[in-house]
Parts: C-alpha cells; sequence; structure tokens
C-alpha cells in the first residue's frame, strides 16, 4: 500500500509538472515548428520583446488586477468586520450573495455582466466595455472571495479584544484601527493575494467585459492560441510562470513571517 | 457578535459603513446582471441581436426541445453530455486527487508537496490549456515520441480525449485541498479501533477512514464538478469545435449568433442546475460545509 | 477570615439597578427583573452557579449587552444608549483580554491614549500602575510572554490606570492554581482598599466572595436570590439556596407546632421563635455548629445517632452522622487530642448530638427541594 501510494504521488506529480516542462523547455528551442529539440535559443524572447503591443497588454493585465484588487480588499475586509460585528435583517440573504459569486460557473456571471454593461449603455451612455468593465467584473468576484478569507480570521478572534479596545475608551473606528486591523491584518493580505492571483488568472469574466483596446494578456494568448501555437506565446507563457512561482513563494514567505 | 449599548442611529450607521459598500457592490453586479438576464430569457432576439418583447417563454421551450418545426432535443442532449463529460471529470478527479491527498497529508514532507501541488494551479489557466495543445497536436509531444519508437503517430488534439486530461488536469487542486485537509483532521485511534475489533485492511479504510473523509470529498467533488460542467474555454481550445457543451452554447449565443435572449435561457438552466446542487449540499452539510468550498 | 462589616448606610450610591430584565434569543432569561444598589467605594459581589445571569449583569454595566427593560445608572447618569467607550467603568475580562500584537506598556496605555492625553502624562501613569500591581521590567513583553499572574496584573494594571468609578472584574482569577488565587485575593483587597474604587466582582467560588466582599449578591436563574454583608447570607441565609451555596448546611424540614417549636424527621426541636404554628419550614444548620458528646446531653434538641464516615481535612474533622431522619453532617476542629473537651469518633460509634436552637436558622420555604435534605 505505502510503495504503491509513492508511486502514484510521483506519477500524478509528474502529470501536473509535464505541460509546464514542456512550455519551459520549447521556448528556448530554435526551431519553430514541431517539438524537436534543435538547439539553444533566446531569440523567441527577443522577439516577444519586440512585439509592439505586448507591453500594452502586460500594463492592461496589471492595471486591472491591482485596481481591482485594491478596491476588492477595503469592501470585502469591511463588508467581513460588519457581518461579524453586526446582527442584522437580510443578514443571511447578503451571506448568499457573497457565496454565489465564489460558487457559479463563471461564464454565467460573465454574460450576466455583459448583459448589465450594455443595458446601463442603453440607458446612460455609460459604461463601454474597456478596463473599466472588466475591473468592475473582477471586483464582483473578488468582494466574495476577500470576505470570506477575512471572516475566517475574524472567527478565530477572541470578541472580548473588540470589547476590550471600546472598554478602555475607543470607538469603532479606533478600535478597528489600532485592534481589530493589525489582528486580521494576515488575514486580509492572504485574501488581497487570492484576489490579485485570481485577477492574473481571470480569462472568462475578462472575455466577456472586455472591449476594444483593453486586451489583457490572457485574452492574447487566447486568440493567438485560437490561431495556432507559436514560439512567442511558450516564451510568455514562461515569463508567467516565473513571475507567479516567485510572487507566490514570497507572498507566503512574507504571510509566514507575520 | 456585538450588542453593545449604542443609539440606533449610530449603529445604523456603522452597519451601513462597514456592509453597506459590499453588499451595495454584489447588488448592483452581481443581483442585478442577474435579474436582467432572467428578463432577458424571457425576451426574444430584434433586429441586430437586440432584446424585444412581448415577453415569452419560447426560449425555455426551445431549449428542452419544442420548436416551431416540432421536437428536437438538441440542447437537451448537448446539457446532458456537458453533465456526462463532468461526472466523468469528477471521477477521475477523485481517483487520481483522494490518493494523493491522502500521500501528502500522511507524508512528513506534507508542506513541501501541498506547494508543488498548488503550484501549477496558480500558473495562468490559459496556459495550463495551452500547453496541452502542445503535447497532444499531430507534431506534439506525445506524437513525437510515437515516432521515436517507430509507431503510428495518434490522433489526440482535437479530440474529448484531450478535453478530459486538460479538464482533470486544471481542476485536480480543487479536490485534492479539500480532502487534504479532511485526510489531516482524521482520528486514526478510530482506525486502531476498528482493526482492534479485527478489522483488515480494507473494511477498516471503509469504516473507519473513509467516512471521516466524506465532508472533504463532497466539498472537493462541487468544486470540480460546478466548473467541468461550465467550462466553455477547454472545449473550445482542445477540441477546437468539435466538442460541444453547454458553455460553449452559452458563449456562442452572446457570441457569434447574437441571441442573447436564447444564451439567457441557457445560463439560467445551467445555474438552477448549480444551485440545485449547492442547495441540497447547504441542506445536509450546513453552513460550515459552504466555507469548506473557499 | 472575615473583613469587618461595612454597612451600606449613609453612602453614596454608585450603580443603580431598576427591574433589569435580559432575554436572549427571545426565549432565554438570563436576568428576570433585578433590582440592585452598589455604593461608592464597596467591594461587591455578584455570586452564583455558572448561568445564574452574573457575568450578564456585569456586562450590561460594562455596555456590552443592553437589557430589555428596566434601567441602569452609573455615578448617576442614565446609561441608556451610552456606549462601552463612554461609561466611567473599566472592565477586567475573564481570559484577560489583552492585545496580543501590544507590548504591556502599550497595553496599559491604550486606555490614556484614547483619552489623547499628552505622552508624558501616558508615561507617568503607566509607570505608576504598572508599580502598583508590580510588574516593573516587564514594560517590553508581549502577552504570550507572560504567565497567567503576569497577565492578570496586566488586564488589572490596563483597567484600574484610567481611575473607573467601578471597576468590573468577570472570575478574574479563574483561571489560576488555587495559590496564585490565593495571593491575588489578598492583592486585590489591598488595591481596592488603597484606590477606594469601587469593584463589582463576579466569580462563582463562595470562599472567594465570602473572603473579599464587603457585600455579596446570591444570584440564581437571572434572579438576586439574596443580598448582604458575607456574615449576613453565612448565618442567616433566606432561602435554602443560599445555606447550600455558601458553604455546608444541614436542611431540615420541619412543621410548626408553637411559635419556638417544630416536629423535624429527626423529632421535636426547639427554635429562637416567630413561627407560625401548622406552616411547614425549612431549617439550616451550619455543619461546625452542631455539636457532638460521647454522653447524652440531657436537654432539648438533641439526637443520638451513629458515625456513618470520617473525612480528615487537616484543619477539621467532618463526619457524615446516621440520624433518625437521615444524614446530619458536623465539622469538629482539629485540634491537639490533650486539649479539655476535645474528642474524636470512630467509625460506627454511636454519638450524641446537639442542634443549638440559636444556631438553628428558620427558612420561610416550605419545600426543601434541594438533595440531601431531611424530609418529613
Amino acid at each position: 500500500m505505502g510503495r504503491l501510494l509513492k508511486l502514484h504521488t510521483y506519477l500524478v506529480l509528474a502529470f501536473l509538472y509535464l505541460p509546464i516542462a514542456v512550455i519551459v523547455a520549447l521556448s528556448f528551442n530554435q526551431s519553430r515548428f514541431g517539438v524537436r529539440w534543435t538547439g539553444f535559443t533566446w531569440q523567441w524572447y527577443v522577439r516577444l520583446f519586440h512585439h509592439h503591443r505586448i507591453a500594452v497588454y502586460a500594463e492592461n493585465t496589471l492595471i486591472v488586477a491591482v485596481v481591482s484588487t485594491l478596491i476588492a480588499t477595503v469592501l470585502g475586509t469591511l463588508l467581513a468586520l460588519g457581518l461579524y460585528r453586526y446582527r442584522f435583517r437580510l443578514k443571511s440573504a447578503l451571506k448568499f450573495l457573497i457565496y454565489v459569486p465564489v460558487v457559479i460557473p463563471d461564464i454565467v456571471m460573465g454574460v450576466a455582466l455583459l448583459l448589465f454593461f450594455a443595458w446601463v449603455r442603453v440607458h446612460t451612455g455609460w459604461l463601454r466595455l474597456s478596463l473599466v468593465t472588466i475591473i468592475l467584473g473582477h471586483v464582483t468576484f473578488q468582494v466574495a472571495y476577500v470576505a470570506l478569507v477575512v471572516r475566517s480570521r475574524l472567527a478565530g478572534l477572541d470578541p472580548a479584544l473588540e470589547e476590550a479596545a471600546a472598554d478602555l475608551g475607543a470607538g469603532g473606528y479606533a478600535t478597528f484601527r489600532y485592534v481589530t486591523l493589525p489582528l486580521i491584518l494576515p488575514g486580509v493580505l492572504a485574501g488581497a493575494l487570492l484576489a490579485f492571483t485570481l485577477s492574473l488568472d481571470d480569462f472568462v469574466i475578462t472575455f466577456f467585459t472586455a472591449g476594444p483596446g483593453s486586451t489583457t494578456l490572457p485574452l492574447y494568448i487566447f486568440s493567438s492560441v485560437k490561431r495556432g501555437v507559436t514560439p512567442e506565446i511558450h516564451a510568455l507563457s514562461t515569463i508567467l510562470i516565473a513571475v507567479t512561482t516567485v510572487g507566490l513563494l514570497l507572498g507566503r514567505a512574507l504571510l509566514r513571517r507575520r | 457578535m456585538n450588542r453593545s449599548a449604542t443609539s440606533p442611529a449610530r449603529r445604523l450607521f456603522e452597519l451601513l459603513l462597514t456592509v453597506g459598500p459590499g453588499a451595495l457592490w454584489l447588488v448592483v453586479f452581481m443581483l442585478v446582471p442577474a435579474l436582467l438576464m432572467l428578463e432577458a430569457s424571457f425576451l426574444q432576439r430584434g433586429p441586430y441581436g437586440r432584446l424585444v418583447g412581448p415577453y415569452t417563454v419560447a426560449n425555455y421551450l426551445r431549449f428542452f426541445g419544442f420548436t416551431p418545426e416540432g421536437y428536437d432535443p438538441l440542447y437537451l442532449a448537448i446539457l446532458w453530455r456537458s453533465a456526462v463529460f463532468a461526472v466523468g471529470v469528477t471521477v477521475i478527479t477523485l481517483l487520481l486527487g483522494y490518493p494523493l491527498a491522502f500521500a501528502i497529508a500522511t507524508s512528513r514532507r506534507k508542506e513541501a508537496l501541498l506547494l508543488l501541488v498548488v503550484l501549477p494551479f496558480w500558473t495562468n489557466f490559459l496556459i495550463r490549456i495551452y500547453a496541452w495543445i502542445v503535447i497532444f497536436q499531430r507534431h506534439g509531444v506525445v506524437n513525437a515520441l510515437l515516432g521515436a519508437f517507430g509507431l503510428e503517430p495518434l490522433h489526440l488534439y482535437p479530440s474529448w480525449f484531450a478535453v478530459y486530461v486538460a479538464t482533470v488536469y486544471t481542476y485536480l487542486p480543487f479536490l485534492v485541498l479539500p480532502v487534504y485537509t479532511a485526510v489531516e483532521r482524521i482520528d486514526w485511534t478510530l482506525l486502531e479501533a476498528a482493526q482492534d475489533l479485527g478489522a483488515g485492511r480494507i473494511r477498516g479504510f471503509l469504516h473507519a477512514v473513509l467516512p471521516q473523509t466524506l465532508p472533504g470529498i463532497v466539498a472537493g467533488v462541487l468544486l470540480v464538478f460546478i466548473p467541468a460542467l461550465g467550462t466553455f474555454v477547454i472545449s473550445d481550445l482542445l477540441g477546437a469545435g468539435r466538442v460541444v457543451l453547454i458553455g460553449n452554447v452559452i458563449q456562442q449565443q452572446f457570441g457569434v449568433v447574437r441571441d442573447w435572449a436564447f444564451g439567457s435561457a441557457a445560463a439560467y438552466v445551467l445555474m438552477a442546475l448549480v444551485l440545485l446542487g449547492l442547495w441540497g449540499y447547504a441542506r445536509v452539510a450546513g453552513e460550515e460545509g459552504l466555507d469548506r468550498l473557499v | 477570615m472575615l473583613k469587618p462589616p461595612k454597612r451600606p448606610e449613609n453612602r453614596t450610591a454608585v450603580v443603580e439597578l431598576e427591574g433589569v430584565r435580559k432575554v436572549f434569543d427571545g426565549e432565554t432569561v438570563a436576568l428576570d427583573g433585578v433590582s440592585l444598589t452598589v455604593y461608592e467605594g464597596e467591594f461587591f459581589s455578584l455570586l452564583g452557579p455558572s448561568g445564574c445571569g452574573k457575568t450578564t449583569l456585569l456586562r450590561i454595566l460594562g455596555g456590552f449587552e443592553v437589557p430589555d427593560a428596566g434601567h441602569v445608572r452609573i455615578a448617576g447618569q442614565d446609561m441608556k444608549n451610552v456606549p462601552p467607550f463612554r461609561r466611567p467603568v473599566n472592565t477586567v475580562f475573564q481570559n484577560y483580554a489583552l492585545f496580543p500584537h501590544m507590548t504591556v506598556f502599550d497595553n496599559i496605555a491604550f486606555g490614556l491614549r484614547m483619552r489623547r492625553l499628552p505622552a508624558e502624562t501616558v508615561r507617568k501613569k503607566v509607570a505608576w500602575a504598572i508599580e502598583l500591581v508590580q510588574i516593573q521590567g516587564l514594560e517590553r513583553r508581549r502577552p504570550h510572554e507572560l504567565s497567567g499572574g503576569q497577565k492578570q496584573r496586566v488586564a488589572l494594571a490596563r483597567a484600574l490606570v484610567n481611575e473607573p468609578k467601578v471597576l468590573l472584574l468577570d472570575e478574574p482569577l479563574g483561571a489560576l492554581d488555587l495559590k496564585l488565587r490565593k495571593q491575588l485575593q489578598i492583592e486585590l483587597m489591598r488595591l481596592q482598599m488603597e484606590l477606594k474604587i469601587t469593584f463589582v466582582y463576579v466569580t462563582h467560588d463562595q470562599e472567594e466572595a465570602l473572603v473579599m466582599s464587603d457585600r455579596i449578591a446570591v444570584m440564581r436563574s437571572g434572579r438576586l436570590e439574596q443580598v448582604g454583608l458575607p456574615e449576613e447570607l453565612y448565618e442567616r441565609p433566606k432561602t435554602a439556596f443560599v445555606a447550600r451555596f455558601l458553604g455546608r448546611s444541614n436542611l431540615i424540614e420541619a412543621r410548626a407546632t408553637a411559635p419556638d417549636r417544630v416536629e423535624t424527621p429527626h423529632g421535636p426541636l426547639r427554635v429562637r421563635g416567630g413561627l407560625v404554628p401548622g406552616r411547614r419550614y425549612l431549617l439550616s444548620i451550619r455543619p461546625e455548629k452542631v455539636r457532638l458528646a460521647r454522653t447524652p446531653w440531657n436537654r432539648p434538641n438533641a439526637v443520638i445517632a451513629r458515625v456513618h464516615d470520617i473525612v480528615y481535612t487537616g484543619a477539621e474533622n467532618q463526619y457524615i452522622l446516621e440520624a433518625p431522619g437521615g444524614e446530619l453532617v458536623a465539622y469538629t476542629l482539629n485540634a491537639d487530642i490533650s486539649e479539655p473537651g476535645y474528642e474524636e469518633y470512630d467509625y460506627g460509634e454511636k454519638v450524641y448530638v446537639y442542634l443549638p436552637p440559636e444556631n438553628l436558622v428558620v427558612i420561610d420555604e416550605p419545600i426543601g427541594n434541594e438533595p440531601g435534605t431531611a424530609t418529613l
């Protein structure tokens, strides 16, 4: 049993890393077509950097991720805090609303947002499909994740601590600023990290809410792949893999230090 | 829970300040779009793809096969196919992921192993799909290897097989994580008790270990089943038009076909299926069960 | 052991409760119409078993719960809608609730900083509080680096540094071991006398309450059972519950045959008088007030019994006796065997028991629903 389980583990790990290894290896392969190794080269990376729009796509992706993460972290943290502190009517309805973006298939959310933005545009002329609509869409699912992550951190918080702060003269804001926030900060940061990666990773919501001029890297990869596989995409993917891996390891290390 | 003495006005103010913005956001960008989509599903496609009245149930009738030209269960068949596909993916993921989660949770290097499993999941979703094209395409990795051994190339892309492999690959960590958490919490004394009472390995596992990991299994199964049921990117890229799932139908209605009314109806049928499953799950597992999905 | 009695007359009320009622989730009645006055400078204890409502009462004073009915006044001011951070009280929480991310100094300084006092004042006051509770040298430590006793002292300093009108203490010694408990009990009493701050002290430990308090309120199921000086509660319990909860008590059901005579399972007994003939009462006598002898007493209120069991506690011998009406418990002080009048009895020995009429407390409560009551 033990040996069999070990073999299974190694095989599944191989399965998990095979595609990534293939992409990384091929990004350095001289041959433009096929997968036969014909020699090492940097040329696909060089070409990628000369691609006139890649920098814009990367910038778009980052703008969306940073802005949406900032908004979602603030809203999600406040939401979790309110759910933790107060009892009110419609509380269970609100909790349900928070679970919805987490559990429904993303395509449903994508098309609903598309419909909504079109409806707003028809009636007001606002919300042309652009980076703004992508950000609005991303925040919508990120808020839910941040709220749930922060809420689990709040659940481990001794309620007497907030009471102690109030007892010592701290009002609602001071209690949050000097007691609650410092204690849930690891949860807030973990939520923000999750929101950020979800935004970087998202394709479906972006696909339905993007407009002309708001191409992000995932959208670019999608349209390129539909036209055929190229070594430049291998190079781009390798860079993205490296960035997310380093980012994730760094984020983990930071969170552990706290 | 805060029940402190304070004036009702101040309490309302604090509530609105904390819950208000997030709740408003979810209402505007989640609830309102869902309601608009509900309305759209009862409208009709007008000129230039516009939505026009009067209200009708024709979209739902069409989805369930009742067309003006007679009974044609085309979309029901696609829905059925999607469900079979999602079940298949879930079963394979479970067979691969359950032993893996078990091995990790009982390993001495579980931290490192867990990170190894999660790491590919943090690489961009599209890159992970795209990699399988490189592996399965006509002159891809698999066929190159077969060629090196003098074997005939296989037709792997585009195919159902490729869609299955990539979907399992994409959602495997969703199953491993909750099962891992459940295995970590196992009370091993129960297994010892079972073995003490003469249970063999298999019976000991079935009666003392499996039931304890059941909550993790159910959460993991849902986390794989729901996105697999709704996927359109994987089938689009690795099936290249030959594999049509319910997700592809919705995407086409909102894309090239521009029949948003019918697309909305199809999306609602999909959502209804998912929410039905979740409702059943929440009834059994309760609110903690829903938390396990995050 | 008991403190000298402090009579509450002619003193200023600092906490006033009037018909305070609290119901949780629409069904659990935590407080059922509690009216109570605590006077300035008093060490006042709320005593009762868990779930009796004592902590809820304290939380209402702190402002963490809102009463469903009734009035709360602190220092003459109505507390309706006054949030915790505007109340002239401070709390020492059950598990200390020290801020884990702050040093001892910052914990103690928190309340002062919230009042925006200048840094120099904060420093001086914190130094004063640190000296008061004797934790010099721990200023830069964090709560997780402190022992239980040290945490307790920090929690105390953090509350006292704000010079509250009333200090609320929620079972502050509950998590400490016995020895440390005794030590801190003495220290709390010293602090209270020195600072003359009103203490409202929640505890389930009757001995602690008896030792420390000026007055005690015994609570049961959300109601005040009896409020009074410790020796009042101990010597003249008004209910069977109080008699049982504060130390051990022999409870005997009785029916009055004359104003000073009752019929009991142990036979006819004399009491101090004032009873209504024909009415049912409950008699209570403390085990240490029960007197034993080897020879007959030759006076009323004597009962013949047999030693069923003996418990030696060091300071006293506890005899469990088989009397005609059931079990009786008697304690005798453990003295030198050569002391005149000192006797030790053996298992199964026949003893002559005397229940002095002046020590038989008459409780106007007909049925002894407490376990171990001698029933008619």
